[in-house]
């Protein structure tokens, strides 16, 4: 092995002059970054980080989590906001009994049809059912709402920098704007949101709902469990993906390693070899 | 006796010739891995993408929340399309690191092995691009209006052309029919390309890190190429499950979680990690016109490496210069991928018009410098 010691000095020199030109365009790289994001004219906070029950690579989702925030977006969300991707059916043996998921999806009505006689007709919600938005549609979810329309939640938490951190972050940092901050008619002040005011009124407070399983109902308390439910919502097969990721990463890894050393011993006299050049000897 | 039939057999002789007994040179490095890993990518993206087209409604509205809700309802569904949508990236990884060997160890001078690879390159970005547009969502409607609209740039025809690509009057129902159509049979092409591509590799045989003639020194493919190329599968494997499986979202973008509209503007538009160089270059050319020329030539340019011959020896084992010139290349590559994914404001500006410069004086450079030190030494 050539060690930096044993280099030739012009090449030591060399050597030297990459790297310095490597470090000073890194930290030209980073000043840049920096001055930059300084001069953002579209400033807003940045949600900070939260550690969610099922952060770790071994964390599930906590389920008693999502049942106390699927009760908060039923009740406080739901009249404004839908969740198109969650059905009743992926409730139940996740935060219901199958009796308890049935009982809430006939709770719901929906409009079907047409029947034998070419009517629309209401009928009770079914398992198979996704949870039923708010508006018929865009322009009436808009006119209600002051003109924003409130965005579905069924992927909002993907859908926003910081995910459930975002979330959180959001329903817990309404507040008063800082003296010289114009906040329009209809809108109100958060520090979260980009922009720094959006349309939905503050939907959470302390005592907001009372909790099935008689936690406490603050306000942190349920922006959490909502925040926990509408992760939930975007990805239901978070708890399926861990499982599914140990095994797979500790099977490929096995076989990789096994490969590794197999690989090895058919090479190694391959590499090991010697090939040399003997000129002949010349007989005199 | 079974090793005479599958010597003989007209089906497996091919096999046998491709994957046994190939005399293969016993010097090539791990960069040489590539290969079987990008046939490999292919193979996982068709079989995914069959899964993923046999749940999939191309339309507007329609595609958005018929992509999420599958990924639910259909068995692992999710699964298949993490992979497929991550195997995109290891996809450009792969081509990336194998056209930068190629580049390196001068495999440009098999003029049509080096050829048909460039077309396949072309056909693959081809492909993710429309791929992309697929589940219609913000960043693939905007993304996708933004280079359709590319082409409204060609002289006279222009206009009639992106319309003629859209079927309609912007991006809507008939694009995204038409794209789904191709996403799905432009791959099928590729297939039927590496198999062209791999004929003529054969023909030649594999260069090596020294670019000399290895005729005199040859090992059978098996058992030391299908050992080495499948320890080099399971462990790209290793990593591509890790990614997919805890951090399946980390190379998209937010954008993609939101439907697609048209009338509103993303912040920031930006395609996935493996085009942010040539976009950087599109977007480094003031002149729009100019851009689309510059971000053609960025690949098609490696159309032209085999007349970049000019020196005695192959690749840049014996050239110093040629070295250094490679790994500047790099860096550029990497900066203009780091300048595509900023806002165009000073000082990106300017800091992606140096790099953009530099990214094709490499081409020039490389040969010239190579014939120079020919000749003096
Ligand atoms: C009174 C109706 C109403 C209620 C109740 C309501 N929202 Fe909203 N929400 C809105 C409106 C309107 C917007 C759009 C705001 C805008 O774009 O300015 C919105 C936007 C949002 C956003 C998106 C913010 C962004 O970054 O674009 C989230 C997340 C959200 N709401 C979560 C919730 C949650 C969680 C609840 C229940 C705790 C809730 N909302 C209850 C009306 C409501």
């Amino acid at each position: 092995m050539s060690t930096f010691r044993n280099l030739s000095s012009s090449r030591r020199l060399a050597l030297g002059l990459l790297g310095l030109a490597g470090a000073g365009g890194a930290g030209l790289a980073l000043s840049l970054e920096r001055a930059v994001s300084a001069a953002d004219a579209d400033r807003f906070a940045h949600a900070p980080h939260f550690h969610w029950p099922h952060e770790g690579f071994l964390d599930s989702y906590d389920v008693k989590s999502i049942r106390r925030g699927y009760e908060v977006y039923k009740n406080v969300c739901a009249a404004c906001h839908g969740c198109f991707t969650v059905a009743y059916r992926m409730l139940r043996n996740v935060c219901m009994t199958p009796e308890e998921a049935k009982a809430e999806a006939k709770r719901a009505t929906y409009l079907d049809g047409p029947n034998d006689e070419g009517e629309m007709y209401n009928r009770p919600g079914k398992t198979a059912d996704y949870l039923p938005k708010p508006y018929p549609n865009e322009q009436a979810a808009a006119y209600a709402n002051g003109g924003k329309a409130p965005p579905d939640l069924g992927l909002i938490t993907f859908a926003r920098h910081g995910y459930e951190n975002y979330i959180f972050a959001l329903l817990t940092g309404y507040q008063d704007p800082p003296a010289g901050f114009q906040v329009d008619e209809g809108l109100y002040f958060n520090p979260y949101f980009r922009g720094g005011a959006l349309a939905m009124p503050p939907p959470l407070y302390n005592e907001v709902l009372e909790y099935s399983d008689g936690t406490p109902a603050t306000k942190s308390q349920c922006a959490k469990d909502v925040a926990c439910f509408l992760r939930f919502a975007a990805e239901p097969w978070h708890d399926e993906r861990k499982k599914l990721a140990l095994k797979l990463v500790s099977l490929l890894a096995l076989i990789s390693a096994a490969l590794a050393y197999y690989n090895r011993h058919v090479w190694t006299v391959l590499i090991n070899r010697k090939v040399m050049y003997v000129p002949k000897k010349k007989s005199s | 006796m079974s090793t005479q039939f599958y010597k003989s057999n007209p089906l497996f002789k091919v096999f046998n010739s491709t994957l046994i007994e190939l005399p293969a040179p016993p010097n090539i490095s791990a960069f040489w891995n590539f290969g079987s890993l990008l046939s490999g990518c292919l193979i996982v993206q068709i079989i995914s993408g069959l899964f993923l087209a046999s749940a999939y409604s191309a339309g507007m509205e329609l595609s958005f929340e018929q992509v999420f809700k599958a990924m639910e309802v259909s068995d692992k569904g999710w699964l298949i399309r993490y992979i497929h949508a991550n195997g995109a990236s290891l996809f450009f990884l792969c081509l990336y690191f194998h056209v930068g060997r190629g580049i390196y160890y001068g495999s440009y001078l098999y003029v049509h092995t080096w050829n048909v690879g460039v077309t396949i390159l072309l056909l693959t970005m081809a492909a993710a691009f429309m791929g992309y547009v697929l589940p219609v969502n913000q960043m693939s409607f905007w993304g996708a209006s933004v280079i359709t609209n590319l082409f409204s740039e060609i002289p006279y025809v222009g206009p009639n052309v992106v319309q003629y690509i859209w079927g309609g009057v912007t991006v809507e129902g008939p694009t995204i029919y038409r794209f789904f159509a191709f996403h799905f049979l432009v791959p099928f092409i590729i297939l039927a390309l590496v198999v062209v591509h791999i004929t003529m590799l054969h023909m030649t045989g594999s260069g090596n890190p020294l670019g000399i003639h290895s005729e005199v020194d040859k090992v059978s493919f098996h058992s030391y190429f299908s050992l080495k190329d499948g320890l080099g599968v399971a462990l790209a494997s290793g990593g591509f499950v890790l990614v997919c499986m805890y951090w399946p979202l980390v190379l998209g973008d937010d954008e993609n979680f939101s439907l697609a509209n048209p009338s509103v503007t993303p912040h920031h538009i930006q395609p996935e990690w493996y085009f942010l160089f040539a976009y950087a270059i599109l977007r480094s050319i003031p002149n729009k016109l100019g851009g689309v020329v510059a971000l053609l030539l960025s690949v098609l340019i490696l159309y032209l490496m085999p007349f970049t011959g000019l020196a005695k020896k192959k690749g840049s084992m014996f050239y110093p210069v040629s070295k250094g010139l490679f790994w500047g290349f790099v860096v550029c590559v990497l900066a203009l991928t780091w300048i595509g994914a900023c806002p165009v404001e000073p000082p990106y500006v300017l800091t992606g018009q140096i790099f953009t410069v530099l990214y094709f004086m490499f081409y020039l450079l490389t040969p010239i410098s190579a014939a120079l030190w020919d000749a003096l030494s």
